[in-house]
């Protein structure tokens, strides 16, 4: 997924003068191609998330877009001031390009989880963010990311993820995709936990689970969730990402405010620091968020 | 040093930097409130910037090819909008209504909402980054402008400025001029207490920066200074500027309670009325 938005950054930059690369420390070779064919739009600026907002707010505004890629949790909760004033305050074109959102750097511990991004950037106003589900739906993202009209925030899987994305079904930022309509339930999931949604809802064939992709966290397609959900009994969400302030908060206040009061299982990693170390799907399992798991839960609210 | 420099401050004012100050008076006066001190140690840098350096447009604010000025601290606006007022970009009264409900122009600057601002600033340490980022893009655009980024003394505690330092040298951007409102005194009190930047000329030498240092209030001297740029090719550059905290009000200078005040009334303005009166 990070190899594909990162080619597509190269991609775009052919097409459209006012692409920028703006990474801070990252891997070697990085981007190498688009360095050496338009050095003077591909930077490396250091370990110094906060001045990079603030030069790539700058430069936007004299009309360029640029494209930021580091770590998740220091694209957010290094520099969040540095977002709110210089990105949002402004309205600027900036594209944060998020490496390991969720619990994809699970070996690293806790400083590098990202699993508070969305709810870090969900309050600023202007930003949009977008979580896509897989390489493909990544490119299709990044090619729509060039006429967006202000700041957005692009999370990243862990790569190799499983494509669940299709091409007929299209993309448009702030537009869900219901992968799979529902009956007695509907699963609302965002990022790689929409390839989890479609398993679980394997299981729960016989009760008719359906599959809303919301892979634009904000703005969110309320219109697109009240639609999906409207026969449903139970509304699931389901994320990569603590149950506060995410997809699942972000659903229950669209359902409250359009008065749509039905019941709503939040499904997403508890209020506390992850332990262990392990791998991505080691630390979902964990949390409860592994189809078979889902599943259960899903069960257990229908009958409660 | 500091005291050389407290002593050459202490020189006539003229009749400019009089009637600016009597604007940021007004300013005050309408808000009922604003950054006393940090303000008018200011006025002269912003003054001589405007007046001498920047290549503007008062009736094309947006003009591509303009000069670029980031008023980083951003709680000294009311020296920028006086100055701004004065040059044309809005009406001089405009500066009465400040803070007011549906304002032009609020407690800090803030860019598209106030002709003339560059950028929203006030959470401090945001300016010199942005400047890097726009004189790259002037670079990269082919442009002649330049770009100027006045930070306050307490400002540079922040981190973020000392990354956008080293940027700004690794980058070599000789269209970037840094510069410090350098008062002594922050919120607290003596920046020398509350966390020492000395010695700072050397800091910003050893970031790659050609430094030079002038007295903040003289108005020839910033004209010398800053009418011969860049003070080294291929450098970014840096002028320290000597001032005092609340210039122009016997009262005010040097009194980290004038930073800020919340509440200014009729007895307060005309204190500063009669005391501007007889200012050096």
């Amino acid at each position: 997924m990070r190899q594909t938005a990162l080619a597509m950054v190269h991609e775009l930059a052919r097409r459209d003068p006012r692409v920028l690369f703006i990474g801070s420390d990252l891997s070697p070779g990085v981007l190498k191609g688009m360095k050496e064919e338009m050095p003077e739009r591909f930077f490396m600026e250091g370990v110094s998330e906060a001045y990079v907002i603030g030069m790539a707010a700058g430069m936007a505004m004299d009309g360029f877009i640029p494209y930021i890629n580091t770590i998740a949790t220091f694209l957010t909760r290094r520099c969040l001031e540095q977002i709110c004033i210089d990105a949002c305050l402004e309205n600027l074109p900036l594209r944060l390009i998020a490496s390991g959102g969720g619990l994809v750097y699970a070996p690293l511990g806790p400083t590098h989880l990202a699993t508070d991004d969305i709810a870090l950037l969900r309050p600023l106003p202007n930003m949009a963010i977008v979580a896509p589900s897989d390489a493909e739906e990544m490119r299709r993202l990044m090619e729509a990311s060039l006429t967006w009209d202000g700041p957005l925030y692009i999370r990243l899987g862990k790569g190799g993820d499983p494509v669940v994305s299709r091409a007929d079904a299209g993309f448009a930022i702030g537009r869900a995709i219901l992968m799979r309509p529902a009956n007695r339930v509907l699963i609302v999931s965002t990022g790689v936990m929409t390839s989890r949604a479609l398993a679980a809802a394997d299981l729960l064939d016989t009760i008719g689970c359906g599959v809303l992709h919301m892979h634009t966290i904000k703005p969110l397609d309320t219109e697109g969730l009240l639609t999906a959900a409207a026969g449903a009994e139970l509304v699931v969400t389901l994320e990569e990402h603590t149950r506060i302030g995410g997809l699942g908060s972000a659903v229950v206040e669209a359902l409250s405010d359009a008065g749509c009061l039905k019941p709503v299982l939040r499904l997403g990693l508890p209020d506390r620091f992850p332990e262990g170390y392990g791998s991505q799907d080691h630390l979902l399992e964990l949390a409860g968020l592994q189809p078979p798991q889902v599943a259960d839960a899903i069960h257990k609210a229908l009958n409660r | 040093m500091i005291e050389n420099w407290k002593r050459e401050a202490r020189r006539p004012m003229d009749a400019r930097s009089r009637y600016l100050r009597s604007l940021v008076i007004d300013a005050l006066e309408g808000g009922g409130r604003g950054h006393v001190g940090s303000t008018l140690s200011l006025i002269e840098i912003v003054r001589v910037l405007y007046d001498d350096v920047l290549r503007v447009r008062p009736d094309d604010p947006a003009w591509p090819d303009r000069d670029r000025f980031i008023l980083s601290k951003g709680h000294g606006c009311l020296a920028l909008y006086a100055v701004l007022a004065d040059k044309g970009f809005f009406p001089v009264e405009a500066l009465k209504e400040q803070c007011r409900p549906g304002a032009m122009l609020g407690g800090h600057p803030q860019r598209g909402h106030t002709p003339g601002v560059e950028a929203s600033t006030g959470a401090l340490g945001h300016g010199l980054a942005l400047g890097v980022g726009m004189a790259l893009a002037a670079r990269l655009q082919r442009r002649p402008s330049r770009t100027f980024v006045v930070m306050g003394d307490g400002e540079l505690d922040e981190g973020s400025v000392w990354e956008a330092a080293m940027a700004a040298s690794k980058h070599r951007l000789d269209n970037l001029v840094a510069l410090v409102d350098y008062n002594k005194l922050q919120s607290y009190g003596s920046v020398a207490e509350v966390l020492d930047l000395e010695p700072l000329a050397d800091k910003w030498r050893s970031f790659g920066f050609a430094v030079a240092e002038v007295d903040g209030h003289d108005v020839n001297g910033l004209r010398n200074r800053l009418t011969a740029l860049p003070f080294e090719s291929g450098r970014p550059s840096m002028l320290i500027c000597h001032t005092v905290k609340g210039k122009g009000l016997d009262f005010a200078e040097g009194q980290a309670l004038w930073h800020h005040k919340a509440r200014i009334e009729a007895p307060d303005v005309a204190r500063m009325r009669q005391a501007l009166e007889t200012a050096r």
